[in-house]
């Protein structure tokens, strides 16, 4: 006899499954039918996506509105070229240090922050990325200024020919752009994930009832550093320099991304997907007319924010029921017989 | 000497400071408005000012006249029109449309004038300086400028306690929804506070494009600065908002006496440990 139930999943989120599974495969299959701009687009696209994700864990889920994460893709950047250049370091090596240190730095940053609620420790978090953006630019080490370049030597250790290169850096950012989805998407389906619900609909109820808000909130914002230090690692490598006005810039790593999570649906895990591809969509649209597609940009996040808070996926969401990424909980009842009961 | 010099000059750089910070003290004060786009909103005034000022022949400070009631109709337009309906859905909205006004402010100035640096030019007062005993100089503008954040200060501080405005302010700052039911018109009433902010956000960023080279970009600072000045000298207390900007500009001259490219870091970081040691600031008022 069937019994009620905990679903975890849907209908529409197992077919999706499968969906994706087949659009992976063909975009992992892209270094053999793309060229190079096309594969520059689709990692681009890839890494906006890992940034917008884990912006929107941490503004969405926990409600840390952090406008300062440009801090942790810059010091990845940095963690990258410093390790390889002056330490002569393995290049895959560096990269997956280049995480765990922005996210070990992102702990004395927390105990500053923290103290600033709401839109305060929005700016604070801004005021953090400017400490270290001025401080790389008076570091000697660091290229002060100027900043740093990859070396020819190290460029030629990722693949000796540029084709070769261009391909397994694709591979790498699609691989870290599903690695970082995949650790947002198993951290929310956790109970630290049913945790960060409850703190996003209300704090002071979810403390009440036992959960520990400033450690999940702690927990979340370092392991969000840690990722965006990565994807920054990522992202540098790709640019093969590093400055400290393009590591910590505000406008590529943060403004951009928002803009992406609001007019997709914060919130929610769909969310970014659908901003990344509006974003993308309206600057190629746009590309020849300057910067008007940052203003279009905004004036659609304000219409977005004010008309439909939850967004273009938060609206398709609630009018057909659809969850293509479910992290919630539904009570599925069995089937009975007895009409009786309610 | 030198040491006194540098704690005059930093004390006195704090007057810009605190002018910087007066308009978003007053909208967080007033309406708990976080305005991310107030720096572009300094800029932008600046920018009236030099297009006024090159269409009239006039000097950057007479523009006021046309500069201020500019600032106060868009501050008021753009609180009645927009930012009054962000302010009952909680922290993201108000965050977030302030943030896009601020894009569209700083790439609209972008194409409007391109990326060219400006500078509003106002004459010999520029560097002026009065000399005092052991070789201290100091000049004649910054002295001015901190004379009118003193101004503009004590004008508040006679808006706020001697008049029904000030009065109905003080009201919703404490209870909106109390103030309502006495038959005050929030809506209207927040319009005008923000259109007070922009009199006082006009007045800040023409003295600054005074001293100051200034370019569509050149917001953002404005805003953390305005920020750090308000942190320090603790939410909602006006007088400490100008000691605030004070400790500021002199750890930003401390700063800049050890090595120049320290300035703006030296003062970040005062920020940063204030913040660690006293979250509250020097002197809070506003519970968030």
């Amino acid at each position: 006899m069937e019994t009620d139930r905990v679903e975890r999943g849907t209908r529409a989120s197992r077919i999706f499954a499968v969906v994706a599974v087949v659009m992976l495969a063909v975009l992992v299959a892209m270094p053999w039918w793309g060229d190079a701009g096309e594969m520059r687009l689709v990692a681009e696209m890839a890494y906006y996506l890992a940034l917008a994700q884990l912006w929107n864990l941490l503004a969405g889920y926990a409600g840390l509105v952090s406008v300062g994460q440009q801090a942790y893709v810059g010091l990845g950047g940095y963690a990258l070229f410093y390790l390889t250049g002056a330490l002569n370091m393995n290049v895959y090596l560096a990269l997956l240090i280049a995480g765990p240190f922005a996210g070990l730095l992102s702990i004395p940053v927390s105990i500053a922050v923290f103290r600033l609620r709401g839109a305060y420790f929005a700016i604070g978090t801004w005021v953090v990325s400017e400490v270290f953006a001025l401080s790389a630019s008076l570091i000697a080490v660091l290229g002060a200024g100027s900043g740093l370049s990859l070396t020819p030597a190290i460029v030629r250790e990722i693949a000796p020919d540029r084709a070769g290169r261009e391909a397994i850096l694709y591979l790498m950012t699609l691989a870290i752009s599903v690695l970082v989805f995949g650790i947002v998407y198993l951290l929310l389906r956790s109970r630290h994930g049913l945790a960060l619900t409850a703190i996003r609909d209300s704090e002071p109820a979810s403390a009440s009832l036992g959960v520990n808000t400033f450690r999940t909130k702690f927990i979340i914002y370092v392991v969000t550093a840690a990722c965006t230090g990565l994807v920054g690692g990522l992202i540098f490598l790709q640019k093969l320099r590093v400055s400290p006005e393009a590591g910590f810039s505000i406008n590529d790593w943060t403004v951009v991304v928002i803009f992406m999570v609001v007019i997709g649906g914060i919130g929610t895990l769909e969310g970014p997907f659908v901003g990344m591809l509006v974003f993308i969509f309206l600057r190629e649209l746009l590309a020849d007319y300057g910067s008007y597609y940052l203003i279009l940009m905004g004036i659609i996040a304000i219409a977005v924010m004010l008309k439909a808070p939850s967004g273009i996926w938060g609206w398709i969401a609630q009018r057909y029921d659809l969850q293509l990424f479910p992290v919630g909980r539904r009570l599925a009842l069995a089937p009975s017989g007895d009409v009786s009961k309610p | 000497m030198a040491w006194l010099n540098t704690f005059i000059q930093g004390s006195l750089l704090g007057g810009i400071y605190a002018l910087f910070a007066i308009g978003l003290s007053l909208s967080f004060g007033i309406m708990r408005l976080v305005n991310i786009a107030h720096g572009d909103l300094i800029v932008l005034s600046a920018y009236v000012a030099l297009v006024v000022s090159q269409g009239t022949g006039l000097d950057p400070i007479s523009c006021l006249v046309i500069v201020v009631p500019v600032m106060f109709a868009l501050g008021y337009a753009l609180q009645r029109g927009l930012l009054n309906q962000t302010l009952s859905g909680g922290l993201l909205p108000p965050l977030l449309v302030t943030f896009g006004v601020s894009i569209i402010i700083q790439n609209g100035l972008l194409q409007g004038f391109g990326a060219y640096t400006q500078r509003l030019q106002e004459g010999a007062i520029e560097t002026a300086s009065l000399q005092f005993p052991g070789g201290i100089s100091i000049g004649v503008y910054p002295i001015v400028v901190f004379g009118v954040a003193l101004l503009a200060l004590g004008s508040l501080q006679l808006l706020f306690y001697r008049t029904g405005l000030g009065r109905a302010f003080r009201a919703v700052s404490d209870d909106a929804d109390t103030a309502e039911l006495m038959g005050v018109d929030n809506r209207k009433l927040y319009a005008v506070a923000l259109g007070i902010a922009m009199i006082f956000t006009a007045i800040a960023g023409v003295l600054f494009a005074i001293r100051t080279n200034f370019d569509p970009a050149a917001g953002p600072i404005r805003l953390i600065l305005a920020f750090e000045a308000v942190i320090i000298g603790g939410l909602g207390s006006m007088w400490g908002t100008l000691l605030g900007g004070m400790i500021l500009g002199i750890a930003q001259s401390v700063g800049a006496a050890l090595s120049p490219t320290w300035q703006i870091l030296a003062g970040h970081i005062a920020f940063l440990i204030i913040l660690i040691v006293r979250p509250s600031g020097l002197f809070p008022r506003t519970r968030d």
